[in-house]
């Protein structure tokens, strides 16, 4: 901890700010560039473990969407890895897949799974009966149904679950490096007592959530501009 | 062209159900034909329309469009070729109407350009409003999204035709108007229709020949609107067509089909009828007038003198039973 601390003040104008572990505006500009890496593994984990998580929950909500009776071992089973604390997860990892990003992968994709599936689920569970009757009857084959109305009408809800997984899931990454993974929460735990570090890592977690809120929250917008037909 | 339909003994027996759902329903529709299957609920009526697409698989008999069973074709291969409008609409909400109405013929496999013609001639058959085209589904009242409904059946110019209660969850006066545009509609587009509904009335309206069913999905009768008002098959359709159906019957006739008496002493004050008055709204005005009699004119020439007498005597000579005078 004592290295740490001298590593990351070894560059300071401000020496009794500095000294005094307080909030220094300074010290913040001139050594923002080494805030850049972590950030960036911070972006890569979060894009990855939702990614995948994203593959894996649509692949079960497909199956169980044609299989009803799945839903609810899938929801058990994804819920049992959701209650699991995520820093535990990571220790109780680290003896079959040791040290590194893919424990903290494992341990953070599992933590999305149940809110991806649930709803994506919710989402085609939505889509009005009628339609999907009128749709069958004019012709539209399962897979027709499926991909021109069935996934359209259940995009509000499973973006609406992507953006709740993204922002959980910067938050998660923040505890990845008990699993070695690095991110900004190694950085903060580099040196915890320093407030300007503590400051600057929290504020880039909070905007990269919001950032990842904002932009599919904006895909959202372009891709379902019938959410916002305002009745005649 | 429209197609020709025929009910070979079709039954169907849901699995697990006690009783069937309809048993050996043997009916043909003529090409061009509207079929209107009326019953109570349970009678089957909805069970035989959704056979014909195969939304329903036949569990024995057969249903021959144009002479080829419906066991024949892919069930998504059969449906792009029938119309099919419930009474829910189903529209995609999130399409806009003009997009829903295109919806077979993009399954078809139409290029963009005809299916957006076809699209905009459809919009203005069925009387919507052109600027609500590319309005959602949420942003149109029931009555337009019905209408969206019926083009988008429509669209590929189908031989066939399904409605299932297509009018049944609108308000009164805004069912009365799309059976009104529905009876015109009629004319203009050639379509074999099979049209569901628990409504007499509607059915008496709106079909060539109305096919009523009974509870246990007997049929009861197959006949046109006149015939089953005149002489129902049994005591089930007697009541089933309700009481005033002799009223009824005057509203399948017009002023012009009664002899009319040479005008006497009208008033001059009178408004007269027109020929193509139907006979019940007809009777209802020289209900109202103290002589009973009211002149008819067409184009301001007066043709003659409508009477409750002769409207009486229509009903008498159309029952087969001598008429008085």
């Amino acid at each position: 901890m004592i290295v740490a601390q001298f590593e990351i003040r070894d560059d300071f104008r401000e020496r009794s700010c500095v000294a005094d572990n307080g909030f220094c505006p300074n010290w913040i500009a001139d050594n923002l560039d080494r805030y850049w890496a972590p950030l960036g593994e911070h972006v890569y984990l979060t894009l990855v473990a939702v990614a995948i998580g994203f593959v894996i929950a649509a692949a079960l909500a497909l199956v169980a969407h044609r299989h009803r009776r799945l839903v609810g071992p899938i929801v058990n089973v994804t819920g049992i890895l959701y209650t699991i604390p995520s820093v535990a997860a990571f220790f109780l990892l680290l003896p079959l897949t040791g040290r590194g990003r893919t424990t903290a992968l494992i341990a953070l994709v599992a933590y999305t799974l149940l809110i991806l599936f649930r709803n994506m689920i919710d989402g085609l569970d939505s889509v009005p009966e009628e339609s999907r009757d009128a749709g069958r009857g004019m012709g539209l084959t399962r897979r027709q149904l499926l991909w021109r109305v069935e996934i359209p009408l259940a995009l509000p809800a499973i973006l609406a679950g992507l953006r709740v997984a993204s922002t959980t899931t910067v938050g998660l990454v923040a505890l990845a490096f008990f699993a070695g993974a690095g991110g900004l929460g190694e950085q903060i735990n580099a040196d915890l007592a320093f407030k300007s570090n503590v400051v600057i890592c929290s504020v880039l977690c909070v905007v990269l959530a919001a950032t990842l809120d904002g932009l599919i929250l904006l895909v959202q917008r372009a891709l379902t501009p019938w959410t916002r037909a305002v009745s005649a | 062209m429209p197609a020709a339909l025929e009910f070979r003994e079709a039954s169907k027996q849901y699995a697990g159900a006690r009783a069937p759902a309809l048993v050996g329903l043997s009916l043909r529709v003529e090409p061009g034909e509207t079929c209107v299957l009326v019953g109570p609920s349970g009678s089957g009526k909805t069970t035989a329309m959704r056979m014909v697409n195969r939304m329903v698989d036949l569990t024995s008999g057969d249903i021959l469009i144009d002479g080829r069973s419906v066991r024949e074709a892919k069930p998504a291969e059969l449906r792009r070729h029938i119309g099919y409008v419930i009474q829910h609409v189903g529209l995609f909400p999130h399409r806009t109407a003009l997009q829903n109405i295109g919806t077979v013929p993009q399954l078809l496999g139409w290029p963009k350009q005809r299916i957006a013609e076809r699209a905009r001639e459809l919009v203005a058959l069925v009387g919507l409003e052109p600027e609500l085209a590319d309005r959602y589904p949420a942003q149109l009242s029931g009555g337009q999204r019905q209408r969206v409904g019926v083009a988008r059946a429509l669209a590929a110019d189908p031989p066939l035709m399904l409605m299932d209660e297509p009018f049944g969850a609108l308000d009164p006066i805004t069912r009365d108007r799309l059976q009104d545009e529905f009876e015109r509609l009629k004319e203009r587009v050639s379509t074999t229709i099979v049209f569901v509904t628990h409504d007499i009335d509607e059915a008496i309206r709106l079909g060539d020949r109305i096919a009523v069913l009974r509870q246990g999905g007997e049929l009861a009768q197959y006949a046109t609107p006149g015939e089953l008002l005149l002489r129902p098959a049994d005591a089930f359709v007697e009541e089933f067509v309700g009481p005033d159906r002799s009223l009824k019957r005057l509203a399948l006739l017009q002023v012009s089909d009664v002899e009319l008496e040479p005008v006497g002493a009208v008033a001059s004050s009178d408004t007269p009828l027109s020929p193509a008055t139907s006979l019940r709204d007809a009777l209802a005005a020289l209900l109202q007038e103290p002589e009973g009699r009211l002149p008819v004119a067409e184009g301001g020439q007066v043709l003659g003198c409508l009477t409750v007498d002769a409207v009486h005597a229509k009903l008498r000579r159309e029952a087969g039973a001598p008429s008085r005078g």
